[in-house]
């Protein structure tokens, strides 16, 4: 994808020529003439952007706002506003700072589900990605039965995830699920897949890591395909065996589509609800609860639904991930990473 | 290359263990590569398999290792006529079809703009619509809760549009912004010269050659929103009103287990969407990383 900022500069020179008159129109004189100026310039590039920022605005926007709002107050099933058959009852909770917070940050809970949850990330994630890179190098090549291997394996993404969620739960099933069948075959006592916490852990990151790798594949294969021959063909000549030209030439070559694609799946696992409530519900116990999950059981599993702990559980969430991004740009940006 | 292949074959070379050209390999390796895919290929491929075959199995033998053993359609035939399967599968075309062709509509516009024009106000917009692609159901979830529920659209099809274009517009206008940005700004040039306007340009000589761009989108926030779980099983409740991720739930759940239901239901719901599947996935890595990395 570093290929394409060649391709963006020229874009940007052109974006300015779009504008040229705009833009040279003598110098600024006071505020308001520069307001209109900017108005009757860009009038037309903020008509078009302005359907997406009012959408976003009331129905990401609003609820924001309101469950941060919410997380400040005791908020829950029992006193928020509701009607009852013909009667209307206001909401009667109140603020109370950010005693929610405190609470949260003070309960071995969190960080219970907080350590879960980057374990869960990370390992997902690395496996996802060393698998989909190694598999990529070998579709990579010229192969006999090249296409069948790749739709066989891109298979996992192009099924429903929540399809192939129950799917995994049929073959771990524990008394009569084929996984078991087979291990009884070999002689191996049957394993409880879902029902143990470890390997109830185990085998929820086995199911995520089976549906990631396609979406890994099939971008490593596109960030092999950029990379240009001649790299390769230099290095052999200057006598790089195979290690060597993956390592100096295949993966800085792959160091910007990587990136992008850890970023992203990063944050797709981080917030990856279906595997884990069609799988396991968050069980056994709550051993495979990650954050969204729980947050998820503190509004609408249990009782009464504690809408300000889940609102505050969101927030917390969303600061965590956004630092996360932050942190993760920066490092990118510091190794020359542009974007 | 040919040159190359003669240097790199020659005998005697002073190094130790030949250097293979690329593309070629010895038996073994040929051999090696070849197992580890087959391997690799039989995981991915054997859980929607087993699906597909005990979907085919009458109930009671659900969990039979045979693979064919009194094959019958019975499942299909009860899934189809004897439960409310038909309706959700209505259900998620009505509201998954409406959310995808609202959000791309209403993106397509901002994409445009975003990767022709500079304008003050452009880089918070992707700033914000990239971080609203990463906010976790757990944020949105309570306060759109209430939100539909003080609105009376809960249960409503139309409640679960609304919160599904939280999830489809800020990632289709990314997924738009990285395909403009591959048509060449001449074609824009060269009708601001024949005298239209920017929406005119946009309306009638982008959009058309944008078709393409705009199918993969909208392809890809309708399997986004086809596999959405979160919200739909939050947000409808009544078993005729649910979708298909909620409603498969009710086949396998802490009473009951109608393994040979799920199966054929599941069937149905995954071969469509992976044959379209098939035809789109080569541009959907392409857009998701070029919005990614064009900023």
């Amino acid at each position: 994808m570093a290929v394409d900022s060649g391709h963006s500069v020229t874009e940007a020179v052109d974006a300015r020529r779009v504008h040229g008159p705009g833009r040279r129109n003598g110098k600024p004189s006071g505020n308001s003439g520069r307001l209109r100026r900017a108005l009757s310039t860009h009038w037309y590039a903020w008509a078009m952007v302005a359907p997406v920022v009012a959408v976003i605005g009331v129905i990401v926007g609003y609820p924001l706002l309101r469950g941060v709002y919410l997380s400040t107050t005791d908020a829950n099933e029992a006193n928020v506003e509701r009607t009852i058959g013909v009667n209307h009852i206001p909401a009667t909770y109140e603020s109370v700072g950010l005693d929610n917070y405190t609470a949260i940050l003070d309960d071995g809970v969190f960080w219970d589900r907080l350590s879960w949850t980057v374990i869960w990330t990370v390992s997902c994630v690395a496996l996802s990605f060393v698998f989909g890179l190694a598999l990529a190098n070998m579709l990579n090549r010229k192969l006999k039965g090249r296409s069948f291997y790749r739709m066989a394996l891109i298979l996992p993404w192009a099924v429903p995830a929540f399809v192939s969620v129950f799917t995994w739960r049929l073959l771990f099933n524990e008394k009569s699920g084929i996984l078991n069948k087979i291990l009884a075959g070999g002689g191996i006592d049957a394993i409880p897949w879902l029902n143990d916490p470890t390997w109830a852990k185990l085998s929820v990151i086995a199911v995520n890591v089976w549906l990631g790798v396609p979406f890994m594949l099939v971008a490593m294969l596109g960030g092999l395909q950029s990379i240009p021959g001649e790299l390769y063909e230099a290095a052999e000549m200057d006598g790089a065996n195979a290690w060597q030209r993956f390592r100096h030439i295949t993966l800085p070559g792959l160091r910007s589509v990587s990136s992008t694609v850890i970023l992203i799946s990063a944050i797709w696992t981080f917030n990856m609800f279906p595997v884990i409530f069609l799988l396991t519900r968050g069980g056994p116990g709550d051993a495979t609860e990650i954050l969204v999950t729980y947050a998820y059981r503190l509004s609408f599993v249990v009782s009464p639904r504690d809408f300000a702990g889940s609102a505050a559980w969101g927030v917390l969430i969303l600061l965590l991930l956004s630092l996360f991004a932050v942190v993760y740009r920066r490092a990118l940006r510091k190794q020359g990473e542009v974007w | 290359m040919t040159a190359m292949k003669t240097t790199s074959a020659t005998p005697g070379a002073p190094r130790k263990g030949r250097i293979r050209p690329r593309g070629e390999r010895g038996p073994l390796a040929s051999v090696a590569l070849h197992v580890t895919l087959l391997i690799a290929s039989a995981v991915a491929v054997l859980p929607p398999l087993w699906l597909l075959v005990t979907s085919f199995k009458p109930k009671s033998e659900a969990f039979s290792t045979a693979l064919v053993k009194d094959f019958t359609f019975g499942n299909y035939d009860h899934v189809l006529n004897d439960t409310e399967f038909l309706s959700w599968v209505g259900n998620s075309l009505f509201v998954v079809g409406l959310t995808t062709v609202i959000g791309v509509f209403i993106s397509a516009t901002t994409g445009y703009a975003v990767s022709r024009f500079k304008f003050p106000g452009m880089r918070p917009l992707m700033w914000l619509l990239l971080i609203t692609q990463m906010f976790p159901v757990a944020v949105l979830i309570v306060p759109l809760y209430n939100l539909l529920a003080s609105m009376e659209l809960l249960n409503q099809p139309m409640g679960l549009v609304l919160t599904y274009l939280t999830i489809a517009v800020p990632f289709s206008a990314w997924m738009m912004k990285g395909y403009f940005d591959t048509i060449p700004v001449e074609i824009d040039e060269a009708g601001r010269v024949d005298g239209l306007n920017p929406f005119g340009t946009f309306w009638r000589l982008i959009m058309p050659l944008a078709k393409p761009g705009l199918a993969v989108t909208g392809f890809y926030s309708f399997i986004t929103g086809w596999a959405e779980v979160a919200y739909a099983s939050a947000f409808m409740t009544g078993e005729e009103n649910l979708t298909l991720a909620g409603g498969l739930q009710t086949f396998v759940n802490q009473y009951t287990s109608d393994w040979g239901s799920l199966t054929a239901a599941a069937v149905i719901v995954a071969v469509p969407a992976a044959v379209i599947f098939g035809f789109v996935q080569r541009h959907l890595v392409s857009g998701l990383t070029a919005g990614a990395t064009k900023s």
